[in-house]
């Protein structure tokens, strides 16, 4: 009886005052979502850092005929050059860091690249002579790659020292951006969800305030006089909180799918992350929408 | 039942207070007018026994309880035992006369059975049955005042409080409208009715208590209006 009684109110509040209600809808919404893209972001973050961090070399490229760098002055790369870095790479003082060392020679090379770019015009002019030869380094910590390329960079015989690590840093310095900037607009916007909440359950108040003095005068609790007004704002924010990971959800669906088409060098996030994300978001909102209704109704409806 | 001992209520900064030292002592089942120009403290009175406003200093005791020392959510339960009417009749314009009624009831978590049970018998007792599904605005200024004692004493609380009820009524009305307050008295509910209208409490001949810039100037049963001027 009590709650039929509290919902009908609740439905009598959302219809008198839909308007503000739908901007609460929409402003819970935008903000959950740039929350949702923040902690999505941080997801594939580490979801390439996974995968990459097992697959991460430093290729040590070695002089062909035909480079240009100045340690490579002498011409292509000579058998005791290779085979000092080798011995170098091999040596005690670099051991605790390396985890392994392949070679690979211009034919394997060529190969790569044969498989790399199949099907463009690039492969036609390429031939086995211009490939370098070199050797690709995997690190025990893919982060101390400096290591490497103090030591090898600019030596007599050695072209140039590429960590693959160093591009992905630039990806995930991208996606740690996109992190932050997600999570300073989420926090605007919650700024904005947070005040609209109060002014809303503000207006709703003074729009009941008829029926709430009437309620105080015949001896209504405390929690019947306020419920109504909190359960006005949580619905509010939880069809928000709803909104916004179906917007995440439809983004990975069909965005990703896009990504992986047009960038297939990672690994990306699936629908799967969006659930994850998903309780936290209604969460954040939920409880935003308690803290501020309660903040409020404390203020302006009392017993 | 209500007793006031030494209360004092200033509003704010202003010296001026609204009720001065007052000493008042009402019985369980008595009928009480409480008279005085505007302004003397009448609605001050009513609005300290509800606690809607705490004494600046002094005592009011309600059924017994010292109200400014109760704690906050023990208030709805002591405005339970009391029932209120005002000038305006505060109905729900969207709610007709059977769903203002039960509104009380519903609010208290009662059950849809005993709400169908108590509602028509006090609209019987405020002599509005066969107006359950009227609105408000179709309705006298007397039957909608009707309707609001039926809420205020639905729940059958043992203080009625009536803040200037025959205000907005003319004076045959007014008449209809404290009898039936003189009824629902002889049931044993308490009745401490503010007014400035000495027709009423000429013809009624009930215990006086009259005010004047917050001050208690006179007190006495089977009073008039304005004896002593």
């Amino acid at each position: 009886m009590r709650w039929q009684f509290i919902l009908s109110e609740v439905g009598i509040g959302l219809r008198r005052n839909w308007a503000m209600t739908v901007s609460v809808v929409l402003v819970t919404f935008v903000s959950l979502v740039f929350i949702g893209l923040a902690m999505l972001a941080q997801q594939q973050v580490s979801t390439m850092k996974d995968y990459w961090y097992d697959r991460v070399q430093v290729s040590i490229f070695l002089c062909t005929a035909d480079s240009l760098a100045p340690s490579c002055a002498e011409g292509e790369v000579t058998p005791s050059q290779r085979d000092g870095i080798l011995g170098d790479l091999e040596g005690p003082d670099l051991a605790p860091y390396i985890e392994s060392v392949q070679y690979e020679s211009k034919e394997e090379a060529f190969e790569r690249f044969q498989e790399q770019f199949e099907d463009t015009a690039v492969v036609d002019n390429v031939t086995v002579d211009v490939m370098p030869e070199s050797y690709r380094v995997r690190l025990v910590d893919p982060e101390e790659y400096e290591v490497i390329s103090q030591r090898f960079d600019g030596l007599d015989g050695v072209e140039e020292v590429v960590d693959q690590g160093a591009l992905l840093d630039r990806f995930f310095q991208f996606l740690n951006g996109l992190t932050l900037g997600s999570l300073i607009l989420a926090g605007v916007m919650l700024v904005a969800a947070v005040l609209l909440v109060g002014t809303t359950i503000r207006l709703s108040a003074a729009s009941r305030r008829r029926e709430t003095g009437i309620m105080r005068l015949v001896g209504a609790s405390n929690t019947l006089l306020q419920l109504p007004f909190l359960l006005e704002g949580i619905i509010a924010v939880s069809i928000g909180a709803a909104l916004a990971t179906f917007a995440l959800w439809l983004g990975v669906r069909f965005g990703v799918p896009w990504l992986e088409s047009n960038l297939p060098l990672f690994d990306y996030i699936d629908t799967g992350a969006v659930l994850s994300v998903a309780p936290w978001l209604f969460l954040i909102g939920l409880v935003l929408a308690g803290v501020s209704s309660l903040v409020t109704l404390s203020r302006y409806l009392k017993v | 039942m209500i007793r006031f001992e030494k209360v004092t209520k200033t509003y704010g900064t202003t010296s001026q207070p609204a009720l001065d030292d007052i000493t008042v002592d009402v019985e369980r089942g008595e009928f009480v007018f409480i008279v005085g120009a505007s302004g003397s403290g009448k609605s001050t009175f009513l609005r300290l026994v509800l606690r809607e406003e705490k004494a600046t200093s002094g005592t009011v005791l309600v059924a017994g309880k010292d109200v400014a020392a109760m704690s906050s959510w023990k208030v709805p339960h002591l405005r339970r035992q009391i029932g209120a009417v005002f000038q305006d009749f505060s109905l729900l314009p969207s709610k007709n006369v059977y769903e203002n009624v039960a509104f009380a009831l519903q609010v208290l978590g009662r059950s849809r059975s005993d709400i169908a049970e108590t509602v028509p018998e006090t609209l019987e007792l405020v002599g509005l049955a066969g107006k359950e599904k009227r609105r408000p605005h179709e309705l006298s200024g007397g039957e909608q005042q009707r309707v609001a004692i039926a809420r205020a004493v639905v729940n059958s609380p043992s203080i009625l409080l009536a803040d200037e009820p025959t205000g907005n009524l003319d004076p045959t009305t007014s008449l209809g409208i404290v009898r039936l307050l003189d009824r629902i008295n002889t049931t044993g509910t308490t009745i401490v009715m503010a007014t400035h209208d000495n027709d009423i409490v000429d013809k009624m001949l009930k215990r006086v208590v009259e005010l004047d810039d917050g001050r208690v100037v006179r007190d006495e049963s089977s009073g008039v209006y304005g004896s002593k001027r």
